[in-house]
């Protein structure tokens, strides 16, 4: 596939800016084209967040989405508005941890990630969003896990969260 | 793997673009959804020896770049719809006075305070002014974060060249997305004493000027009216120049297209894909995208293929104010349709697709 | 022979539109005289604002920025960006100043601006026609106060040189009145001051010249004057208002 087309939605704090961000930074260090649009509100902490993200192989038309590939959703509200606009055959990746039911459609592939238990195990709630990030990027090879883990990372974590790389690593690698 | 690209958001980029293009003073108010130019100038500004502040209000930002710009400094100020509004008394004395500035409107939506998602409802207000009196701004309408970096960069200079605002027209969403950008480097800038000879009409005081102790005024009253007249018609000379050398406009796939769509910025990569759409159904459409909406590229009319073309929709986050300059520049020569949505909500692309093929249905 | 008098090279030579007896001719020339005794004409940069002064440009032979109704702080505060060590002023209205700019002069003031605002007090709007100014006295009559000004509809008469006294980056604030030769001469000091201060980089500077409109007041040149010695000065009492300290200005 030459284009894809991306939500990111959850709750303001989760992350899914931050993750829709190192999509669109990966696919611009391996040479693609890429957008990044993020809804904005007068809401300076919790409510509502997504991001729209397209990665292609040719100059994106527009940055603005009807239908996705992927949609990465993180809480019932964000499933309910977005799950109607995956494509068929696309993939949804959700929240199981705090969402209290399975996908509705049945033409799409649904992929439940438990991020509290994966993150407790890891021992840090915080890096949640980068167990998903992680599903999302191997499962769907929008970009390069490595391109991510090496470059993405070097890049946003630095001084002191340079500290955190390994274990963001880890996350995001599923280890 | 490298890059020489970076990835932006939209409002850091354009602040960083008007700095690499000589850029060294900034004033401004916050507003969204453009506050990131302000946050950015006020950390990035001093860091190359230029100046930031933080005005009272749009007014006060607007006449602190009259002065500095009176004064021979390269000056960039960026607001939203209202704040940009509140501008327009200054806009007016700047072009009159002959004060060159770099403007930038990040639009949302209006009428009044309205709300803080992307609009384009301000085009009568950039490309007609909203300043008393018979002026022009040469406006430039970027469809991506790149473009805005582009025309930002040469903004400067095209100020100082034409001594007149020149204005940027973008909006909320491009101002709030991240793209990947190329960074030009940077120009050189003037230092203090050396504006005086540069810039020849600029307020210095006449110890700059060696010796030449012609005073300098910068104004725009004049009191007696052929006085004035003259100076209009001479300020209109210079916009009937601007028409001719700076209509600036894109078009795609016009050979054979049985619609035309017209639109810039946001919207006219929504009707890129509109474009694609109607492809895979079997009809042909092309697009005009004018880059200057002041100057209109009316030129760029003359380009329909008049054999197939039935029809001209001016596509706009607007109730239809484009469509306005359309039909001028078409002249009666094609009926002319509006996709439109506005008060900050946006199109999608089979939405601007249907309403293309209903008004071709609709032509039969 | 000593001559006694002469023409201030700090004035182009030509006659000014202003009307008998009107007080603007004299704050003019003080201010240029003041420029020119300090050897500071090929330094400085004036803001005319909108009002009777506005065609100032015409006169004050100096490089001239004229401003928007009002806005003449916001204007000297972004020439003050680009020359840093040029002396700035800007000459100013009780309309303009006192009325539709009072937001760029109190944060010119806020932020210390360093350039000094020259503030012609006459209790009128002259260029329009006499109506009433902010700074019109309880009971005087204007064309928009036909009775007199009332407190009631109108509320006291703004004292802005106190107010912006209370701002911390003014630093030096003195009222004066042009009534009067010894008066003339102290204002005359004050605006020398005014600009030494400006010069020592120590803040922002107002001088406020309490002035006569007798065409507007309806009055003859030299009533115009006893009014302001009389009625003017009892509301708005002249001198300094705020200095810096002894310590500072060494």
């Amino acid at each position: 596939m030459s284009t894809y087309k991306m939500f990111f939605a959850g709750s303001g704090g989760q992350g899914v800016l931050l993750m829709g961000q190192m999509i669109a930074q990966a696919a611009m260090l391996e040479g693609k084209e890429a957008t990044f649009l993020p809804s904005y509100g007068p809401e300076m902490r919790g409510g509502t967040a997504n991001c729209t993200v397209v990665v292609s192989d040719k100059p994106i038309a527009c940055p603005l989405i009807y239908e996705a590939d992927i949609a990465v959703v993180m809480n019932l509200p964000s499933m309910d508005k977005f799950e109607p606009m995956v494509k068929p055959g696309g993939y949804m990746f959700y929240n199981e941890s705090i969402i209290d039911r399975k996908a509705n459609r049945s033409d799409i592939q649904a992929v439940a990630v438990d991020l509290a238990a994966r993150a407790a195990a890891l021992g840090n709630d915080k890096v949640a969003n980068m167990v998903m990030l992680g599903e999302v990027v191997r499962r769907t090879g929008v970009v390069k896990p490595e391109t991510i883990c090496n470059e993405v990372f070097a890049e946003k974590f630095t001084g002191r969260k340079a500290a955190l790389i390994p274990l963001n690593r880890q996350a995001f690698l599923g280890e | 793997m490298t890059t020489d690209k970076v990835l932006m958001k939209g409002n850091e980029a354009f602040a960083e673009a008007a700095i690499r293009g000589g850029a060294r003073l900034y004033f401004g108010y916050p507003i969204t959804p453009q506050s990131e130019v302000p946050e950015y100038m006020s950390r990035e500004l001093p860091k190359v020896g230029g100046c930031f502040i933080q005005a009272e209000s749009e007014l006060g930002a607007i006449n602190m770049a009259y002065g500095a710009g009176a004064a021979g400094g390269s000056v960039f100020i960026s607001s939203s719809s209202p704040g940009i509004a509140l501008m327009q008394e200054g806009m007016s004395f700047l072009c009159s006075a002959e004060v060159p500035l770099l403007a930038m409107n990040v639009s949302r939506g209006g009428p009044g305070i309205g709300g803080i998602q992307p609009g384009q409802a301000d085009y009568y207000q950039v490309t007609r002014g909203g300043g008393n009196g018979d002026y022009h701004i040469p406006v430039f309408a970027p469809a991506s974060i790149q473009e805005a970096v582009d025309l930002l960069y040469e903004g400067t200079e095209l100020a100082q060249t034409w001594r007149n605002p020149i204005m940027v027209f973008t909006d909320g969403m491009v101002g709030q997305m991240m793209e990947p950008v190329k960074l030009p480097d940077y120009k050189p800038v003037l230092k203090p004493s050396e504006i005086a000879a540069a810039r020849n009409w600029a307020c210095t005081g006449y110890t700059d000027r060696g010796g030449d102790k012609e005073r300098r005024v910068v104004k725009s009253l004049r009191m007696q009216p052929e006085k004035l007249e003259e100076h209009v018609e001479k300020l209109f000379e210079k916009y009937a120049r601007a028409e001719k050398e700076l209509a600036r406009w894109e078009s795609e796939n016009l050979k054979g297209a049985e619609v035309v769509f017209v639109s810039f910025g946001t919207t006219a990569r929504i009707c890129r894909e509109a474009i694609e759409i109607l492809a895979s159904r079997g009809v042909k459409a092309g697009l005009i995208r004018p880059i200057s909406l002041w100057p209109f590229p009316n030129k760029a009319f003359d380009e329909i293929d008049f054999g197939t073309t039935k029809a001209v929709i001016s596509a706009e986050l607007s109730m239809g104010q484009m469509i306005t300059d359309v039909q001028l520049a078409l002249n009666g020569r094609l009926p002319v349709f509006l996709a439109h949505r506005t008060g900050g909500m946006v199109p999608t692309s089979p939405e601007v697709a249907a309403r293309a093929q209903a008004v071709l249905e609709g032509l039969k | 022979m000593k001559p006694i008098f002469e023409y201030t090279k700090g004035m182009t030579e030509m006659s000014t539109h202003y009307c008998p007896g009107c007080t603007h001719g004299i704050a003019h020339r003080i201010i240029m005289e003041v420029l020119d005794e300090m050897g500071e004409l090929g330094n400085t940069i004036g803001v005319a604002p909108i009002g009777c002064s506005v065609m100032a440009h015409q006169y004050m032979n100096v490089d001239m920025c004229e401003a928007a109704h009002g806005r003449a702080p916001a204007v000297a505060s972004g020439i003050r960006r680009v020359h840093p060590d040029k002396t700035v002023f800007t000459y100013q209205g009780d309309g303009d100043l006192a009325s539709i700019g009072t937001a760029e002069i109190v944060h010119a003031a806020v932020r210390g601006e360093k350039f000094t605002a020259f503030f012609i007090n006459n209790g009128i709007y002259g260029m329009t026609g006499g109506q009433m100014a902010p700074t019109t006295l309880i009971g005087q009559r204007s064309t928009t106060s036909q009775d007199g000004r009332s407190k009631e509809l109108n509320g006291m008469p703004i004292k802005m040189s106190e107010m912006l006294a209370s701002i911390d980056g003014a630093v030096y604030v003195e009222r004066v009145a042009l009534d009067s030769p010894a008066h003339v001469r102290q204002a005359k000091k004050a605006v020398r001051k005014a600009f030494e201060i400006q010069k020592k980089g120590l803040g922002f500077t107002l001088i406020e010249f309490l002035s006569t409109c007798p065409t507007n007041w309806g009055m003859t040149p030299v009533k115009a004057l006893e009014w302001v010695r009389n009625n003017v000065m009892a509301y708005y009492p002249i001198g300094v208002i705020k200095e810096p300290k002894e310590a500072e200005e060494a």
